[in-house]
């Protein structure tokens, strides 16, 4: 791939990717909404959400608090082209972690209780899934000899039939990072008001768009990389991905949101244990 | 930007000093039989994201500071909408004796929803017709809709002036916080 090539599909993918993550929170919000027997915000929801907090007045305690903001959305715009452009996997995730870093620092360089509670909580819900998507990777590396996310298709068969315990633990994982109860610990996300939306209470306007808009890029990785459990045939990617969707959203509607430490004891016995079993069988098979 | 204002009002709830039969009114709102957030509407529970500050119940000498405290958190254009018959007057509580009145003594209001408590056709109303007035507002108009409106946080600096010198009539200043042009009554 030449140069020019590749800074083409990157800009396709900064372009695309947070088109896709709006759009799948706009599906997400009127699934939701069905689920509950009603009607639901409009599809574009989230865009036009997006738009409105664009016009309005910034409030902000201190700068450094908006340049995490950007911090935080660079750096999953960043991943994001590593992932599409093939690129090392490892590299990508820390990334992400460099990015969640920022807003986990951006919620705690203001002296608000509920956003340093947010953040406090943003660091276990790192703590619990970052562990096992390190083992996704190794499990990746161990199918395919190869780090790259370009070599995801080498072993010539889908991940989903090597790595099936690993999948379910990224279910986990999904739920996380999309804000999804029994998970939504630091932003108190769809609804409720334990925390009064956590580690983004001090950003408002403008600011707060930053940070939606990192959301869909965030929802459009996770995608992607849901997608990529059935790489060698991306049209069956793309519904694997659909059918962890509407699950993620079911158990959101299911369950009610529970305690951090609830949280770390299951990711680290279940989610690890899950992980862990899947990599020794792929070592002895 | 702010033309989709009226597409995704998130509201945020201040019980003033209210018997709670409003706050129930409003919570019913949102649940799946009037479901107002098919018209984006988000009960969101931080003055900081809100654009409408819903306020039930009348205003006292204690409650008077919190209530313009929210009111100032709020990021402009906002909108103050007075639910029941209490925040519009004082209601029923109106002659007890720390009662100020209705919450137009503390902040701007909008749109006054009438009922002890309103109905939700009646609430529904309301978020709309507030956002209505937020977008045939001439100073919003004039800016072309896209203004970024800044609230002073900390009072103006005033000038130094003779004391000899004629103060000019002024017309009595809505509170700090409304920049929008607000008409105030």
């Amino acid at each position: 791939m030449s140069t020019m090539n590749q800074l083409l599909i990157a800009l396709f993918a900064v372009v695309l990717a947070p088109a896709v993550g709006a759009l799948l929170q706009g599906i997400d919000r009127r699934i939701n909404a069905r689920m509950q027997s009603r009607v639901g915000p409009p599809l574009l929801q989230p865009v036009y959400d997006v738009l409105k907090l664009l016009g309005k007045e910034g409030v902000i305690l201190n700068r450094t608090q908006v340049l995490y903001a950007w911090i935080h959305l660079a750096f999953l715009m960043l991943a994001t082209v590593l992932l599409v452009l093939g690129q090392d996997m490892i590299m990508a995730l820390l990334v992400v972690a460099v990015s969640t870093i920022a807003l986990i620092l951006g919620g705690m360089c203001v002296r608000s209780p509920y956003s340093r509670i947010g953040s406090s909580r943003e660091i276990m819900q790192m703590l619990s899934y970052e562990p096992i998507l390190v083992l996704l990777v190794i499990g990746i590396f161990m199918t395919n000899g190869s780090f790259m996310a370009r070599d995801i298709t080498l072993a010539g068969k889908p991940l989903l039939l090597t790595l099936p315990l690993i999948f379910l633990a990224f279910l986990l994982v999904t739920a996380i990072k999309l804000k999804k109860s029994p998970f939504d610990l630091a932003t108190s996300h769809h609804g409720h008001q334990e925390i009064v939306k956590g580690i983004t209470i001090e950003y408002a306007g403008p600011y707060l768009a930053i940070l939606e808009v990192a959301h869909w890029y965030e929802t459009a990785l996770v995608f992607l990389v849901l997608a990529a459990f059935w790489a060698t045939n991306w049209v069956v990617g793309i519904a694997l991905a659909i059918i962890a969707f509407v699950i993620e959203i079911l158990f959101d509607n299911l369950c009610a949101r529970l305690t951090y430490q609830w949280m770390l004891v299951h990711m680290w016995t279940v989610g690890l244990g899950l992980s862990v079993t899947n990599l020794i069988w792929l070592y002895w098979k | 930007m702010l033309g989709c204002i009226d597409r995704s009002p998130w509201i945020v709830h201040y019980n003033c000093n209210s018997c709670n039969g409003c706050d129930i009114e409003l919570l019913a709102c949102l649940t799946p039989l009037y479901d107002l957030e098919r018209f984006g509407v988000l009960h969101v529970g931080n003055p900081k994201h809100a654009d409408i500050l819903v306020v039930t119940g009348s205003v006292n000498h204690r409650n008077a500071r919190v209530l313009k405290n929210v009111y100032d958190q709020m990021p402009g254009p906002k909108m103050v909408v007075a639910m029941g018959a209490c925040s519009a007057t004082g209601g029923i509580f109106a002659d007890c004796y720390n009662v100020l009145g209705g919450i137009e003594k503390v902040v701007p209001v909008d749109v006054w929803i009438p009922g002890c408590p309103p109905k939700p056709e009646a609430i529904i109303d309301g978020m709309v017709k507030a956002v209505g007035i937020w977008k045939s507002n001439p100073a919003f108009q004039a800016q072309g809709g896209a203004a970024r409106i800044s609230l002073t946080r900390r009072p103006p600096a005033a000038p130094v002036q003779p004391a000899a010198a004629p103060q000019p009539q002024q017309q009595p200043q809505p509170k700090e916080g409304s920049p929008d042009g607000r008409q105030s009554s």
